[in-house]
């Protein structure tokens, strides 16, 4: 039966509300039921196990569990090392979101203009970061990086600059992982970008012309407006991505020089698998976890007070 | 050849928990699966044709994996039933390894592989007397020094104890002049400060190690000694990351004493000019009373509990301990064997740099056998590096590193009362 006789759903509406309720419920229920076991479940668990002291000897017996409330929180609180990855994680994304944001933005103006050719193939050279395997990338980026070979180096020796050591130099180990960062993801957002901008009307743009705007204003007062709620949107992406910043680091510097790229993530695998305490890992995601949503209703909130968003 | 060894190493991890299901190629053929890491994952299957020889139906899969990510592959491969069947390990996991039971103790028919060893080599490897592990390669760490500048600063010979250091050292920072030091203790490193700790007579944890023992008379004159090194301006305030060469360093004079162990002699060697390499030599380490203590360090090899092949695993823990195989293994890679008959066979002592290290491991001592002890030691330091700033004397600083241990140790207590751990 495809075709639902509207007068039969009229004559018996509560039975046939309850059963279109039925099928939407059937039609639900996988994605509920796997929403269920492999996300609400483990959090939960995961919450649960924040709880507890759960480490090696739990490991070995899970007699030896106890349940000691929010101690492994308050430990966190009064731990240095705990500090020092917040304070790294936070100058990650403070550095790193907009300087992202603004290279994927650049690109999509750059690839959105009528002026340039085969845009095909700067589309795809600058997305090809993004889609190549994380750690293959890093081993070049270490090359590039490297104090006595390397080619960044090698262009500030040429231009009478002396060489930096990169990822040997706890003061600047955080610049050289974002720049090998920006370069990996912008390609995403510039994708991302790139289509909003292919919505913007014409007219728009030509109304701006006549009325005597230059490229900047036409950016300013077209562009920006037309893309602000991709830009919420983004920037809400990019700051959740950055405070998980996890591999870069542990693949360049496993946290190094002098624990000066211990990012929270990389801070809670050392704590949950180096050290097996599992418990007070899973009391870090929670921690990383209110962070996140702290920092992004704040951004909700003030998108709407700038009216990018109703 | 070697690709197919390698995928089949590959497909035998991906197997994850089935290690007892890893079904063998042929019939009736065993494979042991053995992890070694870092150099010695590199090579130790030259080694493997000759066992594979003497024990036909035997067949060896090393599987190399990196330092780095040791320690965490096989906590997680024992939380994920596949751990291999021996492995590698660091001899200060002992500790954490036999806490959840992953270790296969030394059956009586393998007790003959624990003689001809360094004592306190053999001490780290034990736990409440059972040998865990079995010894297989040791280091431990001891003086390196600068012949040329001692000799200026008016010393013939190496110093022996603390007291003719400090004075070997003031000469040492003359002769060198200018804004060099004498020694270099990197501020986040724990294992000189341990060496000095472990040079007194007390130990360093009380209670059957459940509580710190750091506020003995002993450690705070050890935390007294080394806060003089930076309070006479013997060794500077830095960290290791902030001395980005070590060896040139050393060459140029900035300090004169680092403490390392033989895996240094190699790169003193590679990377410093020949017409230098006069000027360096190898020495005990100076104690209270005369040359002292260090940590012993090394890999031992673990038989797990879990293999199905106790045997064949036992076979090669032993073919591998053979002095004759330690002594071949010291050729390939240079590690210093753990049987002392080794020693003699490939004349390790020939090496003048090398030859300290033989005395330096019999005046070694175990660390405390806790799993938590590295944690321990890291607080230690990080107090240390406070006092050393200027945060805490001596006395204060002990009390505070007694306080984090005793935090540190709280589950262990816990554990003991209950009777769950030994």
């Amino acid at each position: 039966m495809t075709v639902v006789d509207p007068t039969l759903a009229r004559v018996k509406p509560s039975r046939g509300r309850a059963a279109r309720e039925r099928a939407a419920w059937a039609f639900v229920a996988p994605a509920m039921i796997a929403i269920g076991l492999f996300f609400a479940l483990p959090v939960i668990a995961a919450l649960l196990l924040s709880l507890t002291d759960f480490d090696i000897y739990a490991l070995a017996n899970l007699d030896n569990l106890r349940f000691v409330g929010l101690q492994n929180y308050e430990r966190l609180m009064t731990n240095p090392l705990f500090w020092g990855a917040m304070k790294n994680t936070l100058t990650f994304a403070v550095l790193g979101v907009p300087l992202s944001i603004a290279a994927s933005l650049a690109a999509a103006v750059i690839l959105n203009a009528r002026v340039v050719k085969w845009r095909p193939i700067w589309r795809v050279m600058f997305f090809a970061p993004y889609v190549t395997t994380l750690v293959a990338t890093a081993v070049v980026w270490r090359y590039l990086l490297h104090t006595r070979y390397g080619v960044i180096n090698w262009g500030l020796e040429s231009i009478g600059l002396p060489a930096v050591d990169w990822l040997g130099d706890p003061s600047t180990s955080i610049p050289a992982i974002l720049m090998f960062v920006v370069w990996k993801i912008f390609g995403y957002n510039m994708l991302i970008f790139l289509a909003v901008l292919q919505t913007v009307p014409d007219d728009l743009y030509e109304a701006a012309r006549i009325d005597g705007a230059g490229p900047w204003k036409q950016f300013r007062h077209v562009t920006l407006p037309a893309i602000a709620p991709t830009m919420l949107l983004v920037s809400i992406i990019s700051v959740a991505s950055f405070f998980q910043l996890f591999a870069e680091p542990y693949v360049m510097t496993q946290g190094g020089p002098a624990q000066s790229t211990v990012t929270v993530l990389y801070f809670m695998y050392e704590e949950g698998f180096k050290w097996w305490n599992l418990g007070s890992a899973s009391a870090v995601a929670f921690v990383l976890f209110l962070c996140i949503l702290a920092i992004t209703l704040v951004q909700l909130a003030v998108a709407k007070r700038v009216g990018a968003y109703q | 050849m070697m690709q197919t060894a390698h995928r089949r190493a590959a497909l035998a991890l991906m197997a994850g928990g089935a290690a007892a299901a890893c079904t063998p190629r042929r019939d009736g053929e065993t494979v042991l699966r053995f992890w070694a890491m870092g150099n010695e994952g590199g090579t130790v299957g030259e080694l493997m044709p000759e066992f594979e020889r003497r024990n036909p139906g035997v067949r060896v899969s090393v599987q190399p994996l990196p330092w780095t990510a040791a320690h965490e592959k096989l906590l997680t491969a024992y939380a994920g039933a596949s751990l291999p069947d021996v492995s590698q390990i660091g001899n200060t996991w002992v500790a954490e390894l036999s806490a959840i039971g992953a270790l296969s103790p030394t059956p009586p028919e393998a007790a003959d592989l624990l003689t001809d060893q360094f004592p306190a080599v053999l001490e780290t490897n034990q736990i409440a007397g059972l040998a865990m592990t079995t010894p297989w390669y040791v280091d431990t760490r001891l003086l390196f020094y600068r012949k040329d500048l001692l000799a200026r600063g008016g010393f013939d010979a190496p110093p022996q104890d603390w007291a003719e250091w400090k004075r070997a050292m003031h000469g040492v920072k003359r002769a060198a002049g200018g804004d060099n030091y004498a020694i270099l203790l990197p501020l986040n490193e724990f294992e000189q400060l341990l060496t000095f700790g472990l040079q007194i007579d007390e130990p360093l944890l009380r209670d059957r190690d459940t509580r710190g023992n750091f506020s003995s008379p002993g450690f705070i004159a050890a935390l007294a000694f080394y806060r003089s090194l930076f309070a006479e301006g013997l060794a500077p305030l830095a960290s290791s990351a902030q001395i980005s060469n070590v060896w040139t360093e050393f060459a140029r004079g900035y300090f004169s004493f680092y403490f390392s162990g033989p895996w240094s002699v190699g790169d003193f060697r590679s990377r410093l000019p020949a017409s230098f390499q006069p000027n360096w030599a190898t020495a005990g380490v100076p104690g209270p009373n005369g040359l002292g203590a260090s940590a012993p360090g090394g890999s031992s090899l673990a038989v797990f509990k879990s293999s199905p092949h106790q045997d064949a695993a036992w076979a090669l823990v032993r073919y591998l301990s053979e002095p004759a195989v330690q002594a071949r293994f010291n050729t390939i890679v240079g590690d210093l064997p753990a049987r002392q008959s080794a020693w003699d066979i490939a004349q390790v002592e020939r090496d003048p740099m090398l030859a300290p290290f033989r005395g330096q491991l019999e005046r070694a001592k175990a660390v405390p056998k806790v799993p938590e002890w590295e944690r321990i030691v890291t607080e230690m330091q990080i107090v240390a590096e406070r006092m050393v700033r200027g945060e805490y004397t001596p006395e204060t600083a002990a009390a505070e590193i007694d306080r984090r241990a005793d935090r540190l140790l709280e589950k262990r207590r816990w554990m003991i009362e209950q009777g769950r751990a030994v």
